[in-house]
């Protein structure tokens, strides 16, 4: 019998990884499954794949998928150091890293600023629950001003929205979806892993156990009840023939580094998502009226990524040997002379 | 006048921060060395960038004496903020050469003064506004020149070697040099003892480097292609060197392409998470800080002694705790390092005592980890990192890289694909690794800094857990017998000497005075921990050791008694130095003098 197989000769079985140790019913754990389908029909190569975490729920979820390739579940917060220095050694990895709202907004918001401001090629994925999980439900820096624990208490806090601050950073993708909607999900996985740059997709993921009652704003009856897409997001990859057969004004088509396309069909208000204020604005007056945008708030196809600015070969650094990293014995006898 | 004293004198220079004086004093140091005279400068300067006092103290022994000295025989005293109380530093019978506006008034009288008008030589002979005050100085390199016989080719060779890059700068240099020298002809007769006369067979085949020009080239010849750094004194100057070597050598001659990527990363925790993000993907990489840096990098250091991860970090010493005194030498981070993070995490530190070994271990340390996949500790301090030292030339690495244990695909087909990330096949405490892009469907793991079994997958049992952390010691235990063994410079003595790192030049120094004075002491110079079973045996062929280092615990005194058998304990006393100044060999010599007066 033959399997069914991606365009490297795949099956989907090859994408999945260890069994989950999350919740039933995670979000994170829907995530995961995104995360398969994307990478499976991607054709990622897994050997090429470098699935990167730091601490927290979410941190834990690389194991659960793509078991073959290789992971880093690193310290709280630094999950973006180590994508920076692992994708330096190695520009032929995909970075894929994964995050938490504590991880994010909290203890790495340093980090996750300053990966963006170096526009440092690699997804970065928040699973965003409003809570952390691991330590019992506390309230993480995401959460919503005035929404309430599972015991009452009231955030009275201004929420740190990642994707407004990666905005106001100049990010070159941003996005934000829901763990429960697998069809826009899927396609800005994809489209975030086309994309030659950072990318943020902030994935509001509801804490089933400490953030899905009344009173959360992360949880699923409160996104599936305000959650407010601003377009019909699908992804055509380069290996694939584009189709379009929208009427026309319809879409909006943005064509990636790698010869990708991402696919925009208006909803309602037409919403340009290569205009950084417009998407600021888009995210403004959601927080203003109260709901959840989701969707591709934001995209910048020119901006250069870090190891191109960097100026640093194609080929790995990692693999360069003696001949190439040492001065040879006539530049090196030159070279000391000069300290005469 | 009494009878010269030749080639044998300490110069220093009490100046202002930020007004040219380092370029003056290091065309001093050069034009000497030129000369054929060993030199050994030390800058003592302030955490400032304009307008504070700041010295420069130039050493010149016949025997090459590379410790800072105490006595100063020529004061150049050139800031009237500091100039009593520098003129309180000159040894009976020096030489003070001052601005003329200085009031030696009511001063001392056991000194031969030299009262210059700098100030008003500076107005009248240098042309250029913009570069007066900072060419200011060069008129006392010119005075010091005349007073000590330093030949005017000298003094080209001088300007010459550092305005290397700006030869435009040469002449003016000069011209302002040649103002100091004429005065001293045109007004004073020499009424001091000190002069300088060339000589030979000292110099020859020797260098001027920074440690940190040395660990520079070190890091660049050991291959590193992934370098993140957070700017602090007095580190910063090591990857700065690193970044002006890499942009003439680690350029890719046929596409321009850089074959190395540095960055300045936003703080030490990233800095050092970049380094072992490239390290875990197989580049050999470093981050270099001082100690505030290292308090910051204490969780990811753990993070690469768990997870097994290599990276090389550079603390180069200053005094703490805290901010401390970010300008001045200290030796106070080794027990802090060496233990670095929570847990029980022991590293591998490297201790280079010379510029030479800065470039060494630098170099090596990119081999131990790869080879034992674990953080290299290279621990230098402000003193050999910041100040010129005399070396001989570096020697070229005959060795290639040791990449360590890492299967390649065809290594995994050998196999089968049949490999544990962590399992000890060797017996020798050091697992396999790959690669992330090996392309084999076995090759990837799962690294985490979360408890782990062979497989990289994560556990919490109890006998996973306790292996592990046993097999680490393994492994630490294999690193401890290839890493530089001490070296040991003994004659049969019963009083034995320990220093590490930057002390060695004060030690030297200290033992042969100590020869002269008919008490010979041998010696055991650490140059890595954990501590070679050498240490040990040394102590037990002593009846007493010292162990002489600059912090105020006795940190090293501390980690030798832990490595000693009971018995051997009490053998071991502590000398400590520890005010930020470098050690001089007096703070050796006197207290165990005292002590060995009185044997306990």
């Amino acid at each position: 019998m033959s399997a069914t197989v991606n365009h490297v000769g795949l099956p989907r079985d090859a994408y999945k990884g260890a069994a989950t140790t999350l919740c039933a019913g995670c979000g994170h754990n829907s995530i995961t499954n995104h995360m398969i389908k994307a990478l499976y029909e991607l054709g990622v190569e897994p050997h090429l794949l470098a699935k990167m975490s730091g601490i927290g729920c979410s941190s834990k979820t690389p194991a659960y998928f793509v078991e073959t390739a290789h992971g880093f579940n690193g310290v709280h917060g630094r999950m973006p150091a180590l994508t920076t220095g692992a994708h330096l050694a190695n520009r032929q990895l995909i970075m894929l890293g994964v995050s938490g709202d504590g991880d994010t907004a909290s203890i790495g918001l340093g980090q996750f600023m300053h990966l963006i401001r170096r526009n440092v090629d690699c997804t970065y994925i928040i699973e965003d629950n409003g809570t952390y999980g691991l330590t019992k439900g506390q309230f993480s820096a995401t959460a919503d001003l005035g929404s309430m624990q599972k015991k009452g208490a009231v955030n009275t806090f201004q929420p740190i929205d990642p994707c407004a601050v990666a905005l106001a950073l100049g990010c070159s993708f941003v996005a934000r979806s829901f763990s429960g909607d697998g069809k826009q999900v899927v396609p800005l996985i994809k489209a975030a892993i086309a994309h030659r740059g950072t990318a943020i997709l902030d994935i509001v993921s509801p804490c089933v156990t400490f953030n899905d009652h009344d009173g959360s704003t992360k949880s699923y009856s409160w996104v599936k009840d305000h959650e407010e897409s601003i377009a019909d997001v699908s992804f055509i990859p380069f290996f694939e023939e584009v189709h379009v057969d929208y009427e026309p004004g319809t879409v909006r088509d943005v064509l990636l580094h790698d010869g990708s396309h991402i696919v925009l069909k208006k909803l309602g208000e037409d919403h340009d998502p290569t205009n950084r204020q417009a998407a600021i604005r888009v995210i403004e007056e959601a927080r203003a009226e109260g709901h959840l945008v989701t969707g591709l708030l934001y995209v910048d196809t020119a901006m250069a990524d870090f190891a191109s600015t960097e100026e640093i070969p194609q080929r790995p650094l990692k693999d360069l040997g003696e001949d190439e990293l040492r001065l040879s014995r006539e530049q090196f006898a030159q070279f000391m002379s000069e300290f005469a | 006048m009494t009878e010269p004293i030749v080639n044998d004198l300490t110069i220093q220079a009490a100046t202002v921060n930020g007004s040219g004086s380092q370029t003056a004093n290091l065309v001093l140091t050069r034009a000497i060395f030129h000369m054929g005279i060993p030199v050994a400068p030390k800058n003592v300067f302030p955490s400032n960038i304009e307008g504070l006092p700041t010295w420069y103290q130039l050493r010149i022994t016949p025997e090459g004496h590379m410790a800072r000295s105490d006595k100063v025989d020529v004061l150049v005293a050139f800031n009237v903020a500091t100039w009593r109380q520098d003129l309180t530093t000159v040894r009976g019978g020096g030489v003070v050469i001052h601005e003329e506006a200085f009031s030696t008034a009511e001063a001392r009288t056991d000194v031969t003064y030299y009262a210059v008008p700098f100030s008003k030589l500076a107005k009248a002979k240098i042309q250029s506004d913009t570069l007066r005050k900072q060419l200011a100085n060069m008129i006392y390199v010119g005075v010091v020149a005349g007073v000590l016989g330093i030949p005017w080719e000298a003094l080209e060779h001088g300007v010459r070697r550092q305005f290397l890059a700006k030869p435009k700068a040469v002449p003016i240099n000069l011209d302002a040099i040649k103002v100091g020298y004429d005065y001293w002809q045109d007004n004073f007769s020499k009424h001091d003892p000190y002069r300088l006369e060339a000589m030979t067979g000292r110099v020859e085949g020797k260098v001027l480097v920074e440690g940190n020009q040395a660990a520079a080239l070190g890091a660049l010849m050991g291959g590193a292609s992934v370098v993140a750094w957070y700017p602090i004194t007095p580190s910063s100057s090591l990857c700065e060197y690193f970044i002006a070597y890499s942009d003439r050598f680690r350029v890719d001659p046929k596409t321009g392409e850089k074959l190395v990527s540095v960055v300045q990363a936003e703080d030490e925790l990233a800095a050092v998470g970049m380094a072992i993000g490239a390290g875990w993907a197989g580049a050999r990489a470093f981050t270099s800080t001082s100690g505030p840096g290292i308090s910051l990098m204490a969780e990811f250091s753990g993070l690469a002694y768990y997870a097994e991860v290599p990276v090389v970090i550079f603390d180069i010493q200053r005094i703490g705790p805290s901010t401390g005194l970010p300008t001045r030498t200290s030796q106070a981070d080794i027990g802090f390092v060496y233990t670095l993070s929570h847990g029980d995490t022991k590293h591998i530190v490297l201790l280079p005592g010379t510029v030479e070994e800065c470039y060494e271990f630098a170099r090596d340390a990119f081999d131990y980890a790869d080879r034992f996949q674990t953080p290299i500790f290279v621990l230098s301090d402000l003193d050999l990192g910041m100040n010129l030292w005399m070396t001989p030339e570096f020697k070229y690495p005959e060795k290639p890289f040791d990449r360590g244990k890492v299967l390649s695909k065809d290594d995994l087909e050998k196999v089968a694909g049949e490999w544990a990330r962590y399992r000890d096949v060797d017996k020798d405490g050091v697992t396999y690794r790959t690669l992330p892009g090996t392309d084999h469907p076995a090759a990837g793991y799962f690294t985490r800094g979360s408890g782990h079994d062979e497989n990289a997958r994560y556990t919490e049992g109890a006998d996973a857990y306790a292996n592990n952390m046993d097999r680490l010691v393994r492994k630490l235990e294999t690193a401890r017998h290839a890493l530089p063994a001490p070296v040991i410079d003994e004659a049969g003595s019963s009083v034995g000497l320990i220093a590490f790192g930057s002390t060695h030049a004060a030690v030297v120094e200290a033992r042969e005075t100590l020869v002269s004075a008919g008490k010979a002491i041998d010696y055991l110079r650490v140059r890595a921990l954990p501590l070679s079973d050498d240490v040990a045996a040394f102590v037990e062929r002593h009846e007493r050791v010292y162990v002489a280092e600059q912090n105020r615990d006795g940190q090293l005194f501390d980690i030798v008694r832990l490595a000693l058998p009971p018995a051997l304990v009490d053998r071991v006393r502590s000398i400590r130095h520890y005010n930020g100044q470098p050690i001089p060999a007096a703070a050796i010599i006197e207290p165990l003098m005292d002590r060995e007066a009185v044997p306990a």
